[in-house]
């Protein structure tokens, strides 16, 4: 994705349905934006579509979330961010609204949400991704979740990445199905 | 859809960025603004010429320093489905199941992860449905079971790496 990261501020409607040229404009651009001084006209001349009409569904989709942004992905390894926690908890139900929150508000935790449980295998039902330089890194930002949490929490671990296995984004079939 | 070979995260060099292209990361995380000449706007901003900023982006792309530059899709909001699911797969057949999973376009993301849950991957589709066809698919021509984890609520989604 670059099922994406970046939540967009702008508001969003739930009720949107991908229209054709919606749907061109999205496999024309999933491998990236052209880098030329006007995108939006490249991007025209390839579908046949008015360069002004480009933006404006670009625009548009944009204030609907459908594009939460058009931005860089930088691949974070490259970056020096080698360490990419996938922190999990066991947080009480009747709690985990209210922590989730406080732990999602957290300026170092990129990603927050509660996910369901398959137990007796998974127990974790918050999950806070946290990326660090060091695994020291993000153990210390592991605990202060942990601090938030408190006694509502029953356990946690955290999962290192140890490899990409692939990282392609959002991509729609060409064929529609 | 191409299977990526895996490749192992320990040894990564950390490129030395110039003053140019930490401003270009850093500021092109936070998003083009949607007018005509997008790239001459964030030139202007950043104090340099469109075509440094292009050849710059195209550099940062080409040496894998970006993964990617383009609009960021947001399956929930296109009426798809998205979801987190995670396998336990034998290390011996490790390699066999990468291949067929990622051999899934709708599989976007796949990471190996150290647990016993050792594969994590995001699916996208564009109906809801689409999700459980697909990991039926993934279950019966990988032979294991899979966990889908869709969220159930968002608290938070805000990714910026500062450089």
């Amino acid at each position: 994705m670059s099922v994406s990261t970046l939540k967009s501020d702008a508001p969003h409607v739930d009720n949107y349905v991908l229209c054709d040229r919606d749907r061109q404009l999205i496999l024309a651009t999933q491998g990236g934006l052209p880098l030329v001084p006007d995108p939006w006209q490249a991007l025209g001349q390839q579908l046949g579509m008015p360069a002004d009409e480009v933006l404006a569904r670009f625009q548009r989709m944009q204030e609907m979330g459908v594009v939460r942004r058009v931005a860089a992905v930088p691949n974070h390894y490259r970056l020096g961010y080698r360490f990419n926690g996938m922190t999990v908890w066991d947080v009480k139900d009747e709690a985990i609204g209210r922590l989730g929150q406080l732990v999602g508000n957290l300026p170092f935790v990129s990603h927050c949400y509660r996910r369901p449980r398959h137990l007796p295998y998974w127990s974790y039902n918050l999950f806070a991704m946290v990326h660090g330089t060091s695994r020291e890194e993000v153990e210390k930002k592991a605990g202060l979740i942990r601090d938030v949490l408190g006694e509502d929490c029953h356990g946690n671990t955290i999962l290192y990445s140890s490899a990409i296995l692939k990282k392609t984004g959002l991509r729609l079939k060409k064929d529609g199905s | 859809m191409s299977v990526m070979t895996e490749r192992a995260i320990g040894n990564i060099e950390i490129p030395d960025f110039s003053d140019l292209e930490r401003k270009i990361i850093n500021r092109l995380q936070h998003g083009l603004p949607m007018v005509r000449h997008p790239y001459a706007a964030v030139a202007e901003e950043l104090g340099t010429s469109e075509q440094a900023l292009l050849d710059t982006l195209k550099s940062l792309l080409d040496r894998r320093i970006l993964s990617r530059f383009g609009p960021m899709f947001h399956a929930g909001e296109m009426g798809g489905g998205l979801s987190l699911v995670a396998m336990r797969v034998p290390e011996e057949t490790f390699d066999r199941v990468v291949g067929q999973v990622n051999a899934f376009d709708e599989v976007a993301h796949n990471y190996r992860r150290e647990h016993e849950l050792n594969m994590w991957f995001v699916v996208a589709t564009e109906t809801p449905e689409g999700v459980d066809e697909v990991l039926r698919q993934i279950e019966e021509t990988t032979g294991f079971p899979v966990y889908n984890m869709p969220k159930e609520e968002e608290f938070h989604v805000r990714l910026h790496f500062k450089i």
